[in-house]
């Protein structure tokens, strides 16, 4: 249905459900070849794979980042540049290797704040031992873009197979690597028709020493970082997927007090924004408990929590069982909330 | 991350569930609140899980957009498109009128603004040399605000077009309109902060029905449950506060002198029900300079209600719930929102699809 006024909104960028219909109804299949591996366009997974003729996979993914304000609570844009990719490769099992930086800047942007970014994309790399080996440089005019835009491109290396997304079995445990919600509502709380202050800083940091962690205990079959949409959106696509029911304890999902706070007040929920530096793990009942307690004993995994189950009662939905005793459906949320965060 | 969960304590939450299912009589009764808030705490919560299937709960005409007529939205377009700077709340821009909505005209060029608070609009004016029309909607909650702009030095070139409507008149229309069944009024505890708990007291003494204003907290609500049941079973209706932290009988007196220097009680025509005598508000006659109906010499211009197609006003009026219509989240959703109900943040339908919705999931 391609109207001939369809135009590009923001919704479209969000990572809800509008995003899922503009790249299955008019992106992914204008391309005829999708695949180069076993992981290609179709699956919408975080990367794609490459099949190495000696074993293994490369897992490839790339992501462009343009952020309001480009330095925030936590971080700013180079960090969110690395982390993003870097994650996207960590929760397909792949160690990350190396980055292409593509940076578009506009005319007159302050040099300084440049370099200041490309410090802390570095440092990011740095903390999970990554290179950054190539890249392109553009300038627009002045007003032909907010700033900067930066896409990186990330190759990492998964033994002996990638992880993908979709592989939920019924009895499967879902554990979450710490607090959810803390980026997306500290970079709510900065919209400045709010007036707002807060202490809550965005939780960007790359997460592969983690996630390599909870890999060489075994058992995990899926997982996700869940950035636009939260972990309502990343749920739901994998229960999708799989066609399972995942099922959550409320109580149990970690979120910091003022991201509830901030939550409560502007009527938006902590699992329905922005995380960049956690994961979603699925793992099989028998290494939970194992795999929690590896997590936990890394600084970043210090919150980590089992939050849920799979099971098969209403097959592609999420349900949520409230923290006061009720039950409902944790929704697909249609559109990031928070325009132009990642 | 440990905090006292005091109004979501599951254990007091059983307890309540305990309470309602002892109250709960054999034959249905269909409790009904009137406040966007209600159901959003009753979705988000999944508390309808609490109640026995005989018991349900429904939100009645508790959403200000979608209660707006057709009308006063034509009015609002029209001002818009004819060079007037139109203010209102957010979700009020994307309610449809007979044709089109706010939002419609201002991708058509006109100027509309969305606002967080009737001093916004008064303040957009203060800083323009254009005509700046505040499209004033909402309940007794907002029309103090509305009142107040008026009454500090408004600037000459704003005016009011003024949508305020008064919720217990429409509760009692409720009651008479056929297949409603109202059993009992859970009643709203933000707009009771204004009006205190007088105006509800026909309710109970004129047609037996139980009220209670209940607060915003799911122990709140499943509280006021319990008590609507108890009522009914001593068969002793009456308007009972269980949200004494927030009311107090009398109700904020300051608020309600504003209105009443500022207003006096109008008809008007609310959406999915129909005229409703004294049920909106009307600028005093020392206010009428303010009135952009007068202003802009607006009588006499209405058009007919029309019907949308959806259920809207079956929702809106509790005679359906947001999944019986075939259109919900179907050719129906927030994104493209057939009517109202899917529109406001506080329409039944736009909360069932954002929280998942369905009873005693």
């Amino acid at each position: 249905m391609t109207g001939e006024n369809e135009r590009i909104s923001s919704l479209h960028g969000a990572g809800g459900e509008r995003m899922g219909q503009l790249l299955r109804e008019h992106v992914t299949r204008r391309f005829r070849r999708r695949f180069a591996g076993r992981i290609g366009l179709d699956q919408l997974d975080d990367g794609a794979t490459i099949d190495l003729p000696s074993g293994g996979e490369v897992v490839i993914t790339t992501d462009s980042h343009v952020v309001k304000p480009i330095f925030f609570p936590g971080g700013d844009i180079g960090r969110l540049a690395a982390c993003g990719t870097l994650n996207d490769l960590a929760v397909m099992g792949a160690r990350p290797l190396a980055l292409t930086l593509g940076l578009i800047l506009e005319e007159g942007f302050a040099i300084a704040d440049l370099e200041r970014i490309l410090d802390s994309l570095d440092q990011a790399l740095s903390e999970v031992g990554a290179a950054l080996v190539t890249g392109d440089t553009k300038v627009m005019g002045h007003g032909e873009l907010d700033g900067i835009v930066i896409n990186t491109t990330g190759v990492g290396v998964a033994t002996p197979r990638a992880i993908g997304d979709a592989s939920l079995s019924v009895g499967d445990v879902v554990l979450v690597t710490g607090t959810i919600g803390d980026h997306g509502m500290a970079l709510l709380a900065l919209r400045q028709e709010f007036h707002l202050t807060t202490t809550l800083q965005s939780d960007v940091a790359p997460i592969w020493l983690l996630v390599e962690r909870a890999l060489a205990v075994g058992g995990v079959r899926a997982m996700k970082d869940p950035t636009r949409g939260g972990l309502a959106a990343a749920l739901n696509e994998m229960a999708r997927k799989s066609k399972t029911t995942v099922e959550l304890e409320e109580a149990a999902i970690p979120v910091r007090d003022q991201a509830r706070g901030l939550g409560d007040l502007l009527g938006i929920s902590p699992f329905d924004v922005a995380n960049e530096g956690k994961a979603i793990l699925i793992v099989a009942p028998a290494r939970a408990d194992a795999v929690l307690a590896l997590l936990r004993s890394h600084p970043l995994g210090q919150d980590a929590a089992r939050i849920g189950e799979i099971t098969t009662e209403y097959p592609g939905r999420v349900i949520l069982r409230t923290q006061v005793g009720g039950r409902r459906f944790l929704e697909m949320p249609l559109g990031d909330p928070v325009p132009r965060i990642c | 991350m440990s905090r006292p969960f005091t109004f979501t304590d599951p254990q007091r939450a059983r307890a309540l569930a305990d309470a309602i299912l002892l109250l709960a009589p054999p034959e249905p009764v269909k409790i009904v609140h009137v406040c966007g808030t209600h159901e959003v705490v009753i979705t988000q919560h999944g508390l309808r899980r609490f109640l026995p299937e005989q018991v349900e709960i429904l939100e009645g005409p508790g959403c200000p957009v979608c209660v707006t007529s057709t009308r006063d939205i034509d009015l609002a377009v029209r001002l818009a498109q004819t060079g007037r700077t139109v203010c209102t709340f957010g979700d009020m821009t994307r309610v449809p009128g007979t044709r089109k909505t706010l939002e419609d005209a201002h991708a058509g060029g006109a100027d509309v603004r969305t606002v967080l608070s009737a001093s916004e609009a008064a303040t957009i004016a203060r800083r323009s040399d254009r005509e700046v029309v505040f499209f004033a909607v909402g309940f007794e909650t907002t029309a103090p605000m509305t009142a107040a702009i008026l009454l500090d030095r408004p600037p000459p070139n704003l005016s009011v077009l003024v949508a305020h409507k008064r919720i217990p008149p429409a509760m009692v229309a409720l009651l008479l309109l056929p297949g409603a069944g109202v059993s009992g009024y859970l009643a709203p505890g933000h707009v009771s902060t204004i009006i205190g708990l007088a105006p509800y007291e026909v309710l109970p003494r004129e047609h037996g029905i139980p009220v209670v204003v209940g607060g915003f907290e799911p122990l709140d609500v499943l509280y006021a449950i319990a008590l609507i049941l108890r009522q009914r079973r001593d068969r002793s209706p009456i308007v009972e506060n269980a949200y004494p932290r927030a009311v107090s009988e009398e109700g904020n007196q300051k608020a309600q002198a504003m209105v009443a220097e500022v207003f006096e009680p109008t008809d008007s025509s609310w959406r999915g029900i129909g005229t409703i005598p004294s049920s909106g508000l009307a600028l005093r006659e020392g206010f009428s300079l303010f009135d952009a109906r007068e202003r802009f010499g607006l009588e006499g211009e209405e058009g007919e209600e029309v019907a949308l197609g959806c259920r809207c006003a079956q929702v809106l009026t509790a005679r359906a719930t947001p999944d019986d219509c075939p259109l919900f989240a179907g050719r129906c959703t927030p994104l493209t929102p057939v009517g109202p109900c899917m529109v406001g943040g506080e329409g039944a339908c736009s909360i069932w699809f954002r929280y998942g919705g369905r009873p005693r999931l």
